[in-house]
């Protein structure tokens, strides 16, 4: 049988201003459920044990995709990962990095909200209860230690979202609303770099909708995974760069996810390359420069030694896709 | 004769399979009876440590809860081999492993249920854990069964045919090489359930997902302390084995236990984790293997060391162990041959038989060896498997009785059909081909328990009207066993598979079949099925051929009719010549049966490996390797199985084709791998199974050798077609790329780091280097078989 479900109840409020609302009740422990893919499996291994969860798929402003006036794209966070996935308005670096998420049947159900949010995996805590029993509780589950660094005082669950890197590469914002308001926060703001307190969110605000800039450039996003479906990844990097007439290079972002509790910046790498032909020469230090600044751990599938080669060999292969016409 | 057959040959689904596939057929989990209780099991969260107490009071008071029981309830032990009872359902004063059932609840829902478990109070007294086959071997750490400290040896082994040392002395090379398989576990998509029910006067039914009836049913009689007579084991449909229901388990008798204390129905259906814990799967073994060759690529010796890593409990070990060095020369003439091997207990989930049981392992350290010496000899990889291979009618060194064997055409079909010869050292970097072969019984010789019974029972009953009911006790563990039986009394009869009504896997209804393990079904159950068909058709044909005033010689079952001779539209229909029969001899029912011969050679241990008729297979895999990131996609595989003859068609490529898929996953993905004593990724999430976009096209090709005592000269199917793949990935990855991973499963960070090691100037191989420095027991030297060697060395 599968686990069982521990008691809760259930609330759809059709306004933003009520969601807000019971959000922001301090009598109750509220969790919001997209499409439920994480979360429900979460509950039933007694990771969390929120007493009401509330869905917002009543809340229509929060559903599709569209461009404003200025050009952007507006992704609401209750649209189906599968809509983002096969959708021609959004750019088709969003469109793929929604494609290699999960399995088609997640896609289905799965939100952008809930792949923005994606609370941070460690293969010591996404386990059941009596897992964890067995296995002492780590920092994140009450414990006073984390598993993957023992001396250190601080958790190293991954950020497993393939969405963020590419919405940080491509310079997007999220915004957030709560009963106080709305604020608006860029992508790469989003995200702390800590595996207990993962973003940069009060417990009562709701993110509404992505908003992408156009998009002046190329961009890619490679997701490095054992099996061609269902797997989180390894390893994504997201790759945007923007070229002058000359064929240099204006810009760079290089964000790679898969790798610590945040999607993180290759700021060196990205340095480096503004102002610079993409030759392979340049994209081969590039890539080194972009694998120097991280150490993943050995909390996912694979060790840290492979995910850390592996970081150069995909960053290569993605400024390779970008470069395009250029090399 | 074949051009003979009806039905026997003809490709189609199975007779069960629109009730399956529209979801109607009832699995054991949808089994549902009035005033029905959920139970579960309380897992232990220590590997190792003394129970000192068990409170169940709280959870005795929480509502809803009917029962709660604990090992003192059940104390009696058990397990499925006569020398390794060593099993509670319930741990009585020590646990073993991390997820061993410490006590069992009933309750009204999941909920209560689970709260009840919360509530169980165990205290616990640790034990130094044993987690490796080195801290097995250790003399400094508990005993896990025993008191005291010391190596915790299970059983080990020490076997000589012919003369070793002359072999090796005789080669012109030789070779020693060290692999290690990592475990693996079945992931049949059904997960365990059992559904008790004791009755008012006293019986009790069970149902259960298993693939061994019979000896759950003889586990229950010795447990709950019943006469076999009051007790009724029944397998619905089972979503799944490939050996991981053929045990008798904790939650069986637990149910069971808990419908007696409280007289209701309760069933327990095992959730993913807790079947992961329930395990029985693949052992890892380290093995060490040298071999001696002439200079042409005949093997001249072979000495095999083999370290089994077998978790806490016996289970079928003992002759897991065995199976590890039983089978080497079921495909090769290998004139000398020493086998060493040991069983170690450590604090894991209990390792059992896994499709292929104990012999993909070995296969894969000796098809790897074979194709570094082709290398070392400059000979090509098929050439050195035709060169030794083993021929039919033949007995092996080890005495195995080989009869059928089409091994040479296997090889040379699936060569031919995937163009090995000119791909293989051809293609570009990283893309690559590997050849490897396989043989597997059909059906253990022996019994796991002694008896001189047989092995498998058919009985057929005749309505007057013309219908026909088959009872067996096979289970139909998704492999088509029932199909397979519907099939051969149809062909008996000149009737249709689906005409036939059949009734399977249940004591009380059906005569014993020992179950659905080691690919015996088909040879075994097929045979008495062909027994018991012949007697009816004999009745039907005697009355027939006295009311037609002719020899019952002439007449012919077939298209319904019992027809006289080629003359069709002859004789009369089926019903009315089944009328005559009862009319002239009483009721038709008849019954068949089959006991494989006697085969077991003259030492202890002769008993695993031999089987009346072994199957053959080829196998060639094409791959691309990224030499950057070290992943794998296979692209095709090629598949040759002599299956002696296919009575389906559609489910022996069926068969072939879940080999294939289940030889992949465990090549690149599958281990049982621990944190310590903790399993690390008890889901199908961290433990990974390849999925569709995973899965290569797959052309299978049907070899038939007509085994002379086959029913209707077939073997088996559903374990041979596993083992050549994984060593033929192997291959096919040096072929890509130079570098060898002589440790399963082939992941993407051992690819990149022999890459790099090559780059290093290394020899780019990844692997263990050394076995255990651990003393077997002395060598039992056997004679080789009286004739052996005549047609074995022409030079």
């Amino acid at each position: 049988m599968t686990m069982p479900l521990p008691p809760f109840s259930y609330v759809t409020p059709s306004t933003l201003e009520e969601a807000a609302a019971i959000l922001s009740d301090p009598e109750r422990h509220v969790a919001i459920v997209g499409g439920g893919t994480d979360l429900v499996p979460k509950m039933k291994r007694r990771q969390t044990l929120p007493s009401t969860l509330m869905s917002l798929a009543q809340i229509h402003e929060m559903h599709g995709i569209r461009i404003d006036d200025d050009g952007n794209c507006i992704i609401g966070a209750s649209t189906r990962l599968s809509e983002i996935a096969e959708s021609s308005l959004v750019p088709a670096v969003v469109s793929a990095a929604a494609r290699a998420i999960a399995s088609p049947q997640i896609r289905n159900t799965a939100t952008l909200g809930g792949n923005l949010c994606l609370d941070t995996r460690c293969n010591y805590i996404d386990m059941s209860a009596t897992w964890r029993e067995a296995s002492g509780y780590c920092l994140k589950d009450g414990g006073d230690t984390c598993w993957v660094a023992p001396r250190g005082d601080r958790c190293w669950a991954i950020s497993s979202t393939d969405l963020a890197p590419v919405a940080i590469a491509l310079n997007g914002s999220v915004r957030l609303m709560s009963t106080r308001g709305d604020r608006s926060v860029s992508a790469e703001n989003l995200y702390r770099n800590d595996g207990i307190s993962y973003l940069d969110k009060q417990p009562d605000e709701i993110l509404i909708e992505l908003s992408l800039p156009p998009l002046g450039g190329r961009a890619t996003y490679l997701k490095l995974r054992r099996r061609g479906s269902i797997d989180f990844p390894l390893l994504g990097i997201a790759c945007a760069v923007e070229m002058d007439d000359d064929g240099l290079c204006v810009s760079a972002r290089i964000v790679v996810g898969g790798i610590a509790p945040a999607p993180l910046r290759a700021t060196d790498a990205e340095t480096y390359l503004t102002g610079k032909e993409l030759t392979p020469q340049v994209i081969e230090e590039a890539a080194k420069r972009t694998s120097q600044p991280f150490r993943p751990q050995d909390n996912t599938d694979m060790g840290s030694r492979y995910r850390k080669w592996m970081i150069a060999v995909y960053a290569e292969k993605a400024l390779n896709d970008v470069a395009g016409d250029n090399v | 004769m074949a051009d003979t057959f009806t039905v026997i040959g003809r490709p189609g689904p199975r007779v069960d399979a629109m009730e399956q596939t529209m979801g109607r057929a009832m699995y054991t989990d949808d089994l549902k009876l009035p005033g029905m209780l959920v139970g579960r099991l309380l897992p232990s969260t220590q590997a190792h440590a003394v129970i000192k107490s068990i409170d169940t009071s709280g959870a005795e008071a929480l509502d809803g809860v009917k029962a709660v029981i604990t090992g003192a309830d059940l104390p009696i032990t058990y397990g499925i081999l006569p020398i390794s009872q060593d099993e509670n359902a319930l741990a009585t004063d020590r646990v073993r492993y991390i997820g061993e059932p410490v006590a069992a609840v009933a309750a009204i829902d999941a909920q209560t249920a689970q709260r009840a478990l919360d509530l169980i109070d165990v205290r616990f007294e640790p034990l130094d854990q044993v987690r490796t086959l080195d801290e097995a071997l250790a003399h400094d750490l508990p005993l896990i069964h025993g008191e005291g400290e010391g190596q915790n040896l299970h059983r080990s082994a020490a076997l000589e045919f012919g003369d070793v040392d002359e072999g090796f002395g005789a080669a012109d090379h030789v070779r020693e090489d060290v692999f290690f398989y990592k475990g693996s576990t079945h992931t049949a998509l059904e997960t365990h359930a059992a559904l008790a029910s004791y009755s008012a006067d006293g019986k009790l039914t069970l149902w259960s997902s298993t693939q061994v009836p019979h000896y759950v049913h003889r586990t229950l009689e010795k447990v709950l302390e019943m006469p076999s007579g009051r007790i009724r084991v029944i397998a619905p449909p089972v979503g799944g084995g490939f050996g991981g229901k053929t045990d008798p388990f904790s939650h069986e008798i637990a149910a069971c236990k808990l419908s007696m204390v409280t007289g209701r129905p309760v069933k327990i259906t095992l959730n993913r984790e807790e079947v992961f814990y329930a395990h029985r799967g693949r052992h890892p073994v380290l093995m060490w293997v040298r071999t001696g060759f002439e200079s042409n690529g005949r093997i001249t010796a072979m000495h095999f060391k083999t370290f089994l890593d077998g978790g806490a409990y016996g289970s079928y070990g003992v002759a897991t162990l065995y199976y590890t060095g039983a089978l080497q020369t079921s495909t090769y003439q290998i004139p000398n041959y020493r086998f060493e091997g040991v069983r170690v207990f450590t604090n894991k989930p209990v390792c059992g038989p896994k499709r292929g049981h104990g012999t993909p392992q070995p296969r894969f350290a000796l098809e790897c060896q074979l194709d570094k010496a082709a290398q070392d000899l400059g000979i090509d990889p098929a050439a050195i498997r035709l060169i030794n291979a083993v021929e039919p009618d033949s007995m092996t060194v080890n005495h195995l009785r080989i009869t059928s064997c089409a091994l040479t055409e296997t090889i040379d079909r699936v060569v031919e059909a995937s163009g090995f010869s000119s791909k293989h050292g051809e293609l570009p970097r990283g893309r690559g081909v590997g050849l490897a072969v396989g043989a597997y019984m059909s059906g253990a010789g022996l019994p796991i328990y002694w008896n001189d019974m047989p092995q498998s029972e058919v009985q057929i009953k005749v309505d007057r009207g013309g219908g026909v009911t088959v009872y067996s006790m096979a289970a139909d563990i998704g492999q088509g066993s029932t199909s397979m039986l519907a099939t051969v009394v149809a062909e008996c009869l000149g009737l249709e598979p689906s005409d036939m009504n059949m009734v399977t896997a249940d004591t009380d209804l059906t005569p014993v079949d020992l179950g659905s393990y080691s690919s015996r079904v088909t040879f075994m159950a097929g045979n008495a099925a062909l027994d018991a068909g012949d007697r009816v058709r004999n009745r039907v044909f005697t009355a027939v051929a006295d009311k037609l005033g002719i020899d019952p010689e002439e007449l012919v079952a077939r298209h319904g009719r019992i027809e006289v001779g080629t003359d069709s539209g002859s004789g009369m229909p089926w019903p009315e010549a089944v009328r005559l029969a009862v009319a002239a001899s009483g009721p038709l029912i008849e019954s068949g049966s089959y006991r494989a011969p006697e085969l077991a050679g003259p030492y202890r241990g002769s008993g695993v490996g031999i089987s009346p008729a072994y199957s053959y297979s080829a196998c060639v895999v094409e791959l691309w390797c990224d030499p950057d990131t070290g992943m794998v996609s296979i692209e095709r595989v090629w598949l040759a199985h002599d299956i002696g003859r296919a009575i389906n068609p559609l489910l022996v490529e069926g068969q072939i084709e879940g080999g294939v898929y289940m030889g992949l996953g465990e090549a690149l993905f599958e281990e049982h791998a621990f944190r310590g004593a903790l399993h690390k990724g008890p889901s199908f999430l961290d433990y990974k199974t390849p999925t569709t976009l995973d899965m290569p096209p797959v052309e299978c090709i049907i070899v038939e050798s007509d085994d002379p005592e086959g029913p209707f000269g077939a073997k088996e199917v559903g374990q041979g077609p596993l083992l050549p793949v994984i060593p033929a990935v192997a291959n096919a990855i040096h072929d890509a790329l130079g570098v060898r991973i002589d440790e399963t499963p082939f992941t993407p960070d051992k690819i990149v780091a022999a890459m790099r090691d090559v780059s290093r100037g290394g020899t780019g191989r990844i692997g263990p280097d050394r076995v255990p420095d651990f003393e077997f027991p002395p060598l039992t030297r056997v004679e080789p078989p009286d004739g052996f060697g005549a047609g074995f060395r022409a030079s």
